[in-house]
C-alpha cells in the first residue's frame, strides 16, 4: 500500500525533470507545431476564396467563404476522373508487383549456394534506391532521348524508324512501372530478406529429416512464415493508395505534355494548379488528398489491429 | 543473420538447390546487378565523352571517345557549380546535425516512463503520421506566414523531422539504455539535459548512425524543396541544379567568369551534353562510394520500419 501512495505522488507531482524533459522536447516541439500542425488548420483554405498576395494570416482571415465551390470546379475538369484513375491504377500494379517480385526475388537469393555473390547482388540491387529521381530523370533521357537516345540508336541498327519517345503514351505505363519496380526492389528485397533470415533454422532441418524438398520447405515452412510480413506491407501500401511518388511522375516523363494523360497523378495536379496559382483548385485537390489518406490509413490500421494487435500504429 | 553461421554444416551443405538451379539464379541476379548499375555507367560515360562524338553518334553505353572536357569545364567556369555544391555541402551537413538533434532529443523525451506530458508529446509526433495538411497548406505557411521562401532553410527545415525517425529512437533508447543508468545518474544530481549529452548521446552510436544517415542521403538527393521554394540561382543545390539543366542546358554558362569570352561564344563552344551528365556524376559519385558502406545501418532502420510503421 505504500507503493501505492508512492506511486500516486509520483502521478500528481510535476517534478524538476518533468521541466527539463519539457526543456528538451521544446524545440523539436515548435518544429512539429510550425510544419506540421499549422498546415492541419490551413486547409481551411479549401473552403475560401484564398488570395495569394499579402499577408498569410490576412488573407485566410479575410478572404470569402464559398463552402465547396472549389471542389465543384475540380470535379467539373476533365483532370479529376484522369488523375483518379492514375493515382489508384498505377497504385495497384505497384502495389501487387511491390510484393511478389521482391519476395520471390528474396526467397531465390537466400537460396544461392555463395553467401558472398548473394551480397554482392545485393548491394549492387540497392544502388537505384539512393539515386534521386532528377538523376534518375537524366539516366532515362540518355536512353528515350529523340536523337541521341540509346533506345533509338538500337532501333535504327535493327532498321527501324527512331520514336519520339516521350511523344508516344502509350508506352509509359510500362516504362513508369519499370522504373518503379527499378528502384524499390533493392528496397523490398531487404525487408523481405531480413524476415528470412531470421527464421528458425530449426524449422528446416527437421524438414529435410522427414524428406522435404527444397519447394516444399519454400511453399510449407517460409511462405507461411512470412505470411505475417507481406500483409502487413500490403496494408500499409493501402493505407497510401492516394499518394503516389510525385519524382517518379513528373521528373520521369519530364513534364512532357503529351504524357499528360498516363502520368498526372495527384500528386502532379496539386502540384501543376500550385505553381500555375489555381489556389482554389490546388487547395481542394490537397485536402481531398489529406483526408483520403486519412481514411484510408485509419482503415488500414484498423485491418492490422484485426490481424495483429501489437503491429498496430493506434 | 545468426542462423547462417553453421551454414557449412552437413545438414545445411545437403539440404541446398541443385547446380543447375543454382547457375541460373545465378544468371538472373547478375542480369538484374548489371540492370541497376547500367545506367550509372551510361552517365559516367557521356560524361567522359568527346563533345563531338555524342554529337555524331548520339549516347552511347561506353564512351567512343574519351574526353575529360566535361569536367575541365565545370572546374574553369563553373562558378555556378561551385556554389551549388557548396549549397548542397552546407544544407546536408546542416540539417543532418539539426535533424539528429530534433529527432533524438524526442525521441530520448519520449523514451522516458516517469515523465508527465509523455502522453501529449507522442500524440503530436503521431498525428502527422495519420493526417498532414497537405503540400498547397504547407507551402503557403512556409513561404508567406514562415517566410522561408528563397532562403537557405526552406531547404533544411521542413525536412529536419520525421516521425518515423523519432519512434525508431524512442524504440531504441527504451530497449537498449537501462532505466537503472538514467537514474543513477538523476540520484548523483545530473539534469536531463546533461544525461542526454553527455550518457544517453554517446553509447546510442547505431541509432545515430542510421538517423543520420538517412538524413544525410534525403538531404542530399532532395530536390523537391528547391523546386518549390527556391527561384534565387544563388540558392540552387546540386540537384536543382541538374534539375533546370535537363530543360535548359545552356545555363552553366551563366555567371561563368568570362575572361574576355562572349556568353554566346561561350554557349557555342562549351562541352553541353557531357556537362550536364558530369553534374549527374558528381551528384551520384559519393553517394555510390558511400552506400556500400553504410548499407547495414540503413537495413537496420528499414528492418525496424518494416516491423514497427
Amino acid at each position: 500500500m505504500d507503493a501505492r501512495v508512492a506511486r500516486k505522488r509520483k502521478r500528481t507531482r510535476w517534478r524538476k525533470h518533468d521541466t527539463e524533459l519539457t526543456l528538451l522536447a521544446l524545440p523539436t516541439t515548435i518544429w512539429y507545431i510550425l510544419f506540421c500542425f499549422l498546415p492541419m488548420f490551413g486547409v481551411i483554405i479549401a473552403f475560401k476564396n484564398f488570395k495569394i498576395h499579402g499577408n498569410f494570416i490576412n488573407n485566410v482571415f479575410n478572404s470569402d467563404w464559398v463552402g465547396f465551390k472549389n471542389f465543384e470546379f475540380l470535379f467539373k475538369s476533365n483532370d479529376a476522373w484522369i488523375v483518379v484513375r492514375n493515382t489508384i491504377g498505377y497504385n495497384i500494379v505497384f502495389i501487387i508487383l511491390g510484393i511478389a517480385v521482391p519476395v520471390a526475388l528474396a526467397l531465390m537469393v537466400g537460396q544461392l549456394h555463395s553467401r558472398k555473390a548473394a551480397k554482392v547482388y545485393q548491394t549492387m540491387m540497392f544502388l537505384p534506391y539512393f539515386l534521386s529521381w532528377v538523376v534518375v530523370s537524366a539516366v532515362v533521357w540518355a536512353f528515350l532521348s529523340y536523337d541521341k537516345g540509346i533506345f533509338n540508336q538500337l532501333l535504327s541498327d535493327v532498321g527501324r524508324d527512331p520514336k519520339n519517345w516521350y511523344m508516344e503514351a502509350s508506352y509509359w505505363p510500362y516504362f513508369l512501372v519499370f522504373m518503379n519496380m527499378w528502384k524499390g526492389l533493392g528496397y523490398g528485397m531487404v525487408i523481405y530478406l531480413a524476415t528470412i533470415t531470421s527464421m528458425d533454422s530449426t524449422y528446416y532441418e527437421a524438414a529435410v529429416i522427414d524428406g522435404a524438398t527444397k519447394w516444399q520447405q519454400t511453399r510449407y515452412i517460409t511462405l507461411p512464415l512470412m505470411k505475417f510480413v507481406i500483409v502487413l506491407m500490403f496494408i500499409l501500401a493501402v493505407g497510401h493508395i492516394f499518394s503516389t511518388d510525385f519524382g517518379l511522375f513528373f521528373q520521369v516523363p519530364r513534364d512532357s505534355n503529351s504524357l499528360y494523360n498516363v502520368t498526372t497523378t495527384v500528386d502532379v495536379l496539386v502540384f501543376k494548379q500550385l505553381k500555375t496559382a489555381t489556389v482554389g483548385m490546388a487547395s481542394a485537390s490537397s485536402f481531398l488528398q489529406s483526408v483520403l489518406g486519412c481514411a484510408m490509413i485509419l482503415t488500414a490500421n484498423w485491418v492490422v489491429r484485426r490481424v495483429d494487435p501489437d503491429s498496430a500504429m493506434i | 543473420m545468426s542462423t547462417q553461421t553453421s551454414y557449412e554444416s552437413g545438414l545445411d551443405k545437403f539440404n541446398r538447390i541443385g547446380k543447375t538451379t543454382n547457375l541460373f539464379f545465378h544468371l538472373l541476379f547478375i542480369l538484374l546487378a548489371l540492370l541497376c548499375l547500367i545506367p550509372v555507367v551510361v552517365v559516367l560515360s557521356i560524361s567522359l565523352s568527346d563533345e563531338s562524338s555524342i554529337r555524331e553518334t548520339g549516347y552511347s553505353i561506353l564512351p567512343t571517345a574519351l574526353s575529360g572536357d566535361a569536367y575541365s569545364y565545370i572546374v574553369k567556369q563553373g562558378s555556378m557549380m561551385t556554389r551549388a555544391l557548396g549549397v548542397s555541402v552546407l544544407v546536408t551537413a546542416a540539417g543532418t546535425v539539426i535533424g539528429v538533434l530534433l529527432t533524438t532529443s524526442m525521441g530520448y523525451v519520449l523514451s522516458r516512463p516517469n515523465y508527465k506530458l509523455n502522453g501529449l508529446l507522442t500524440w503530436i509526433v503521431f498525428i502527422p503520421m495519420i493526417f498532414n495538411g497537405g503540400l498547397v497548406s504547407s507551402y503557403y505557411i512556409n513561404s508567406s506566414l514562415l517566410g522561408l521562401k528563397n532562403t537557405i532553410w526552406a531547404l533544411i527545415l521542413p525536412l529536419a523531422v520525421s516521425s518515423f525517425n523519432v519512434i525508431i529512437c524512442r524504440t531504441f533508447f527504451k530497449s537498449t539504455i537501462p532505466d537503472g543508468l538514467i537514474e543513477s545518474a538523476e540520484i548523483d544530481g545530473a539534469g536531463q539535459f546533461r544525461i542526454y549529452f553527455t550518457i544517453v548521446l554517446p553509447i546510442s552510436l547505431p541509432v545515430l548512425a542510421t538517423i543520420g544517415l538517412f538524413l544525410c542521403f534525403s538531404y542530399w538527393n532532395d530536390w523537391f524543396q528547391s523546386l518549390l521554394y527556391i527561384d534565387d540561382q544563388n540558392l540552387y543545390s546540386l540537384q536543382a541544379l541538374l534539375n533546370s539543366l535537363m530543360s535548359n542546358v545552356d545555363a552553366l554558362a551563366r555567371n561563368a567568369s568570362t575572361m574576355g569570352v562572349s556568353y554566346a561564344q561561350l554557349v557555342a563552344t562549351m562541352p553541353k551534353e557531357s556537362a550536364r551528365m558530369a553534374v549527374a556524376i558528381i551528384i551520384v559519385l559519393p553517394v555510390a562510394l558511400a552506400y556500400p558502406f553504410f548499407q547495414k545501418y540503413f537495413i537496420s532502420g528499414l528492418t525496424v520500419g518494416a516491423v514497427k510503421g
